[in-house]
């Protein structure tokens, strides 16, 4: 994955993850983290290679195709991505919203979700009456919502004090348990050190650990 | 439908300043469109008011029985450029040079002998009225056996002409340049909307939202501060219209003010622009991010 104006970004990376599968991706400020989940959600496409995501090949998708791989994915960020203007329940029904889904059935899905994360009795409060931890849930209950196989997380810990990102990271562990991919991008080794999930470690672009003891077995992500 | 006209309202709500201000960028942008309209329009019927004027007049024959007058009448009535056909016998004239001749009043009052001839007047209908038609009228009169001579004014119907084609052409440039300047004005405060709302494209497009979808409510949007633009320019226009016409330094009380296929035509246009304005600052916006 090359920079606009030269560079790498992403070099002689190469891993999978497998259907279901917690993965962490690590690695410092700068490591390729981000790069990483961008080429997934389709943000960037890459310069060489090829990046497979639930049946899509990133690379050669058109544009049109795009939205289709992202209803495919829930993505969550550092900053939550909330819109200030609306209530939590507005924000999980707004992604349901514009991905055309029938308007009756968008309530109850909503509150289905909401609950799932812990926040059903704060479905009227806007962003700013929540707290950093109960934002990210609500960032979290948006991307599941339309119940996608993989789940993507860019430092969703990084604005959090440590009670809260052990709420979330709980969340997520739990959301992984139901069967859902999670691969989530940090780089608080304390968190990662918790579990006996996969780790993926980023440096300079490149992949310098994987605790997967199998074989590399094909490239890209399934 | 439902959740763009919703997502709409909600621009509304959420940007009142900006939203109001892109209303009123289009108004005054309209009204400038529309203030240069207002001098067109009423420039052109001052100029409909002086063609109202040309007529051809063709002096007959001494001694022309009347029967070959009617019948050249009935023919003349029938040719496509012609509107109206009088006939004003030799008494008439004279009757009429007298009430119009003030000064001469006593010197035809004297005559033993009418010397002015009859003739047939001749106008044109709309359309008609520029000096090739007036002259080709003029000459296909001019070929009755009985008629003596034909009079339009050549100069003044050819000045008219010049003055009507001038006025056409810089009416056009002019407008065209005011509307340019409009939509610029109109597209950099849509853009505007779209640069306070880019998170929330970014986010839209982030779950899956197709960039049709996107688009739907900033075009709605767009018709909508585009129709309430027009609506607002309207009503300054009308207010300014006012002005001008009770003004008595000016002395502009025959001022017209736009018909209602006018005003029509400009509330389409304020849509047009506003649609226009949002299809491609999204579409630019969507392209970049």
């Amino acid at each position: 994955m090359a920079y606009p104006r030269g560079g790498m970004a992403l070099k002689d990376l190469t891993f999978r993850v497998a259907k279901g599968e917690f993965a962490f991706l690590t690695g410092h400020s700068g490591a390729g983290k981000s790069t990483v989940l961008k080429l997934i959600y389709g943000e960037l496409r890459p310069s060489e290679g090829e990046v497979r995501v639930s049946g899509f090949s990133v690379g050669e998708i058109t544009k049109q195709e795009v939205p289709r791989l992202r209803r495919r994915l829930g993505i969550v960020f550092q900053d939550f991505g909330l819109l200030q203007d609306r209530t939590a329940e507005e924000n999980v029904a707004f992604a349901l919203e514009v991905t055309g889904a029938r308007l009756d059935s968008i309530a109850a899905k909503v509150t289905r979700v909401l609950t799932q994360v812990g926040l059903a009795s704060k479905a009227r409060s806007y962003p700013t009456e929540l707290s950093g931890g109960e934002q990210q849930r609500v960032a979290i209950a948006r991307a599941l919502v339309n119940d996608p196989p993989i789940l993507l997380a860019d430092e969703p810990t990084g604005n959090l004090d440590e009670r809260a990102t052990r709420g979330v990271f709980q969340l997520l562990r739990d959301i992984h348990a139901g069967g859902t991919c999670v691969v989530m991008a940090t780089h608080d080794l304390d968190l990662v050190r918790q579990t006996t999930h996969r780790v993926i470690e980023l440096r300079e672009g490149a992949v310098v650990y994987d605790s997967a003891e199998t074989p590399i077995a094909s490239e890209g992500i399934s | 439908m439902r959740l763009v006209t919703r997502e709409t309202f909600r621009s509304f709500q959420r940007a009142p300043l900006l939203s109001a201000l892109s209303v009123t960028a289009i108004a005054f942008s309209l009204f400038t469109v529309g203030l240069f309209g207002l001098v067109a329009v009423n420039l052109r019927e001052s100029l409909r008011g002086l063609e109202d004027r040309v007529e051809i007049v063709a002096f007959v024959l001494r001694g022309t029985p009347i029967e070959t007058i009617t019948l050249a009448t009935q023919d003349i009535t029938s040719f496509p450029e012609v509107a109206t056909v009088a006939y004003v016998n030799e008494d008439e004239a004279l009757k009429r040079a007298q009430q119009e001749m003030v000064e001469f009043r006593d010197a035809y009052r004297d005559l033993r002998v009418n010397p002015l001839p009859a003739s047939i007047e001749v106008r044109l209908k709309e359309g008609f009225r520029d000096a090739s038609h007036v002259a080709q009228v003029a000459e296909r009169i001019e070929g009755f056996p009985f008629v003596d001579d034909v009079r339009y004014g050549r100069e003044w119907v050819e000045r008219l002409d010049r003055l009507r084609n001038l006025a056409g052409v810089v009416g056009l440039v002019i407008g065209l340049a005011f509307a340019g300047v409009a939509i610029v004005i109109i597209g950099v405060t849509i853009r505007m909307t779209v640069l306070q709302r880019a998170r929330e494209i970014r986010i839209m497009r982030l779950v899956g939202a197709t960039d049709g979808f996107i688009r739907g409510p900033f075009l709605l949007d767009g018709a909508a501060k585009g129709l309430l633009g027009g609506l607002l320019a309207v009503g300054i226009s009308w207010a300014a219209f006012l002005v001008f016409r009770r003004s008595d330094v000016l002395a502009l009380q025959s001022l017209v003010f736009f018909e209602t296929r006018h005003i029509a035509l400009g509330l389409l246009f304020g849509i047009a622009i506003g649609l226009g304005g949002s299809l491609v600052s999204v579409g630019r916006h969507l392209r970049n991010v």
